[in-house]
């Protein structure tokens, strides 16, 4: 579904991205792991044509994303850290993001049900906390009912109830046959959801294998210690 | 395109700058036709709010709140659209409030105590100066990324627009006074949106003055239909020719 | 001698029973020129409407001749129309129409010569080369008559109203349009121009040349090529005339040029590149006068001397002053200066500190002519500001040391 091929971008001298090739297929839940700095949100963004890569190419269903726009109606993004205009109100971000995208109708609103959004919807953005702009965030990725997910520290800020709500929500999207890119650093709480784990370090791809393999590799269970693990190697 | 424009202005029109902005205008266009027995020396007053203070709070606001909404930016880049949209978005969302905010605070006043071609130039020219300030500073923000010294660059260019760039014209005018600089100082003076609209506000308001020898240059040139449309041509080319390579620039951009 | 004379002249016409012949279709006489054959001194010849083709009318009689109905004289383009070589002769109501033209000789389509009391009422000329020519004419009037010109240039076209070598003239409620001159004095004494009109006349709306003790009341003058031009005159009162539009490079309201003991009061000059513009001038005194929307209301060379302001109003004027030296020896009192920008603690209607009309930007004009084009921008706005609290290019000396807080009048 999403091919990259090549992939190189650099910051200045810094190599955010060093000549990555790999490819996701749909039905997988893909664990995007590395260190601070390692290129993760750089390969993020460059999928989401936020960054343009220096050489190489990401293709999307097929096709080149370079100069194309409309493919991104298939993604939900969720980005780290969400701002929004500040003196929008919840149900004003909501109203506008459809609005953008124009969908009205086949809405995924459980994630916004479920994370009460409905009683906040007249308070401005400007005076939610960081873990219910998260909540906004994560309810505007899968509120158009995506073929992709990407999101980025999706669990960053939110309280452990509104965390669990978004892990069963994430599983229950990739049982449904859709793609979910996921970086994390709370290792633990992959483990229910990934099918596959990419691990990334200092730009490089080092590896994407699926989680059976990993763990057959490695020997251990757990996905923390398995990347541990590796690390140490 | 029309989508995004609208929350833009949404946004901008809520945001209490620029209602400050708008009700400062509106005060002081009001003070200094009241204040004055004679609508002359208000006019001159206004010249000087015109000249002055709308490039500079164009420039500064439309800088600082591009850099504030490189989230937005960053979240409208991620959806469905095109890199243009947004950015021409940005561009006419942030020119058509403060061209309202200037007609809101200016207009009135003027429609009230200059209902003439004067008061129609100025609002035509403040406008302009409105938008050409806009493309500049998103020019500017496109090329600096950094926050503190994009605004001080913004800074810096409404000084050399308003200031360092007529010292330089007087300078060259001293250093060749004996050479004939009429036509010269035509083409220098499209270099700078400000002088131009200065000169074209003159041809109104000291009519009686541009028509001794040098004056009578300029008024044979801007006073023309062919000099107006060049006016209004070389002003608009300063908001097409920074847009257009802003676009370009954030075409390529990474978030 | 010459006023017992003249007496004597008269009572002889008061005797002798004045006819009226009449001119006309189907009237005593067809042709004008066989009416003033059959008329004698004193006696009127009425002409009743029609056009006449005359060639030249010679009055050599002190005769009236009245049109009735703006008869029409046409001088087709080739012939003076009406010569006038008698004293005391009247002529009124007529329309006259393409007088000759004439490089080498100055045709008009009324020419006085050497004549004295002749009146010139209620014509109209069109198209004239002179319009109302006075050669040596002594206490004659010249009245209400309407003059338009076609002039294209200075060099192919003559005034409207010209008076040379005159003594005790009346020129009154005119107007004249496209003619060189409007109204033109050369060597006319004692004389007053009251209450004309002169517009878009090529040169000047009214030239004076080498006329002394004349004045000028309540005239209009607009949109002439250069205003109204007084040279090498003395003793010109110039009371409440209006000048306007007058655009241009070399143009004014009012040129002084080599003139002594004028005397300017109630002038209202608008929108004049240059309002008054003195050079050589002496002596010359300048009160009540209102200068609003001008591009400089007084431009006054350093020839000048003894120039006095008292109680004018500056008003919207672009520049005050302008002058082209630091010496000066003229004087400025309580006058109003809108841009004065002074207190007045004791509250005597005068302002505390002197008000310096000679803005830098002035001076600056004057020396580098293209600094126009950076008037009112910022930094010239900067610079005159600091040339007021530290006078440096400006001189000094050339200040209101009492402005108005309020208007004059």
């Amino acid at each position: 579904m999403i091919i990259a091929s090549s992939v190189t971008k650099k910051f200045g001298r810094f190599k955010a991205l060093d000549n990555v090739s790999t490819t996701c297929n749909k039905g997988s839940c893909i664990a995007l792991i590395g260190p601070n700095g390692s290129g993760k949100t750089t390969l993020i963004k460059s999928i989401l044509g936020m960054v343009v890569p220096d050489s190489g190419f990401i293709s999307f269903n097929g096709k080149n994303i370079r100069k194309e726009w409309t493919y991104r109606e298939q993604i939900g993004y969720m980005p780290q850290i969400g701002r929004y205009p500040e003196n929008m109100t919840i149900s004003q971000v909501l109203s506008m993001m459809k609005d953008i995208r124009n969908k009205q109708l086949g809405l995924d609103e459980d994630l916004v049900k479920a994370f009460g959004l409905p009683a906040l919807l007249n308070k401005r953005m400007r005076t939610l906390s960081g873990g219910t702009r998260q909540k906004v965030s994560a309810a505007l990725a899968f509120l158009f009912d995506p073929l992709v997910l990407i999101l980025d520290e999706p669990t960053a800020g939110l309280d452990p109830v509104a965390a669990e709500i978004l892990q069963e929500k994430i599983i229950a999207e990739k049982e449904k046959g859709k793609l979910v890119l996921i970086t994390s650093h709370v290792l633990s709480e992959l483990d229910e959801m990934v099918t596959g784990v990419m691990y990334m370090q200092e730009g490089k791809l080092l590896f994407h294998k699926s989680i059976q393999a990993l763990r057959e590799d490695t020997g251990e269970e757990k996905l923390a210690r398995a990347i541990a693990r590796i690390m140490v190697k | 395109m029309r989508k995004i424009v609208k929350y833009v202005v949404a946004d901008i029109l809520r945001n209490r700058t620029v209602l400050v902005y708008t009700v400062a205008l509106f005060a002081a266009a009001f003070t200094v036709f009241s204040l004055e027995d004679n609508n002359s020396k208000g006019v001159l007053s206004l010249l000087n709010i015109i000249l002055i203070i709308v490039p500079l709070v164009s420039i500064i606001f439309s800088a600082i709140y591009v850099y504030n909404s490189s989230e937005f930016v960053e979240l409208l880049v991620s959806q469905p659209l095109k890199r243009k949209t947004i950015w021409l978005s940005l561009f006419s969302g942030l020119a058509f409030s403060l061209t309202l905010a200037f007609f809101a605070g200016v207009g009135i006043p003027v429609l009230i105590y200059q209902p003439n071609l004067l008061g129609l130039t100025m609002m035509a020219v403040g406008s302009l100066l409105s938008i050409i300030f806009v493309a500049i500073a998103m020019l500017a923000t496109v090329i600096i990324r950094d926050k503190a010294k994009g605004i001080g660059a913004a800074i810096l260019l409404w000084l050399y627009f308003s200031l360092l760039f007529d010292g330089f014209v007087l300078f060259l005018l001293f250093q060749f006074a004996d050479y004939p600089l009429e036509k010269p100082m035509i083409a220098i003076s499209a270099m700078n949106p400000i002088d131009l609209s200065r000169i074209l506000i003159l041809l109104q308001l000291d009519v009686s003055a541009m028509m001794g020898y040098t004056g009578a240059v300029f008024k044979d040139f801007f006073g023309t239909y062919s000099g107006i449309s060049f006016s209004i041509l070389v002003l608009m080319s300063w908001v097409a020719v920074p847009v257009w390579y802003a676009t370009r620039k954030f075409n390529k951009q990474d978030l | 001698m010459r006023s017992v004379l003249t007496i004597c002249c008269m009572l002889s016409c008061f005797f002798a029973a004045a006819k009226t012949i009449t001119v006309g279709k189907g009237r005593a006489f067809q042709t004008i020129t066989a009416g003033i054959a059959a008329a004698a001194g004193g006696d009127t010849v009425l002409v009743y409407p029609g056009i006449y083709r005359e060639k030249n009318l010679l009055i050599s009689k002190s005769l009236v001749l009245k049109g009735i109905d703006f008869p029409v004289l046409d001088g087709e383009h080739r012939y003076e129309i009406i010569s006038v070589k008698a004293s005391a002769v009247t002529v009124e109501g007529f329309k006259l129409l393409h007088s000759g033209v004439s490089s080498l000789e100055d045709i008009a389509g009324i020419k006085v010569y050497d004549a004295r009391d002749v009146v010139i009422s209620n014509n109209i000329l069109n198209d004239s080369f002179f319009g109302i020519y006075i050669q040596n004419g002594t206490n004659c009037i010249v009245e209400n008559n309407l003059l338009t010109g076609t002039a294209k240039n200075e060099q192919q076209s003559g005034n409207g109203i010209h008076s040379w070598k005159c003594d005790s003239m009346r020129i009154i409620g005119n107007t004249v349009s496209g003619h060189r001159d409007g109204i033109y004095f050369e060597f006319v004494k004692n004389s007053v121009i009251w209450r004309n009109k002169a517009q878009n006349n090529i040169r000047y709306g009214l030239h004076f040349m080498f006329s002394n003790d004349d004045m000028y009341v309540s005239n209009i003058f607009e949109n002439n090529g250069s205003g109204v031009s007084v040279m090498f005159s003395k003793n010109i009162k110039m009371f409440s005339n209006y000048f306007a539009e007058n655009w241009g490079d070399a143009s004014h309201g009012i040129l002084l040029k080599e003139i002594s003991d004028g005397y300017l009061q109630g002038n209202y000059f608008e929108k004049n590149t240059s309002a008054v513009y003195m050079e050589g001038a002496n002596r010359i005194r300048m009160t009540y006068n209102s200068f609003r929307n001008n591009g400089w209301a007084l431009k006054i060379q350093a020839s000048c001397m003894d120039v006095e302001l008292e109680r004018n109003n500056f008003i919207g004027n672009t520049f005050d002053v302008g002058t082209n030296g630091t010496l000066v020896q003229n004087t400025f009192n309580n006058n109003y200066w809108d841009k004065y920008e002074g207190y007045d603690l004791n509250k005597d209607g005068k302002g505390d500190i002197p008000y310096h009309p000679v803005s830098m930007y002035s001076m600056i004009v004057e020396k580098y002519a293209s600094a126009m084009i950076l008037f009112r921008s910022f930094i010239t706005t900067l610079l005159d500001k600091t040339e007021k609290i530290l006078p440096v290019l400006t001189p000094e000396n050339l200040r209101d040391n009492s402005p108005l807080m309020k208007k004059a009048f």
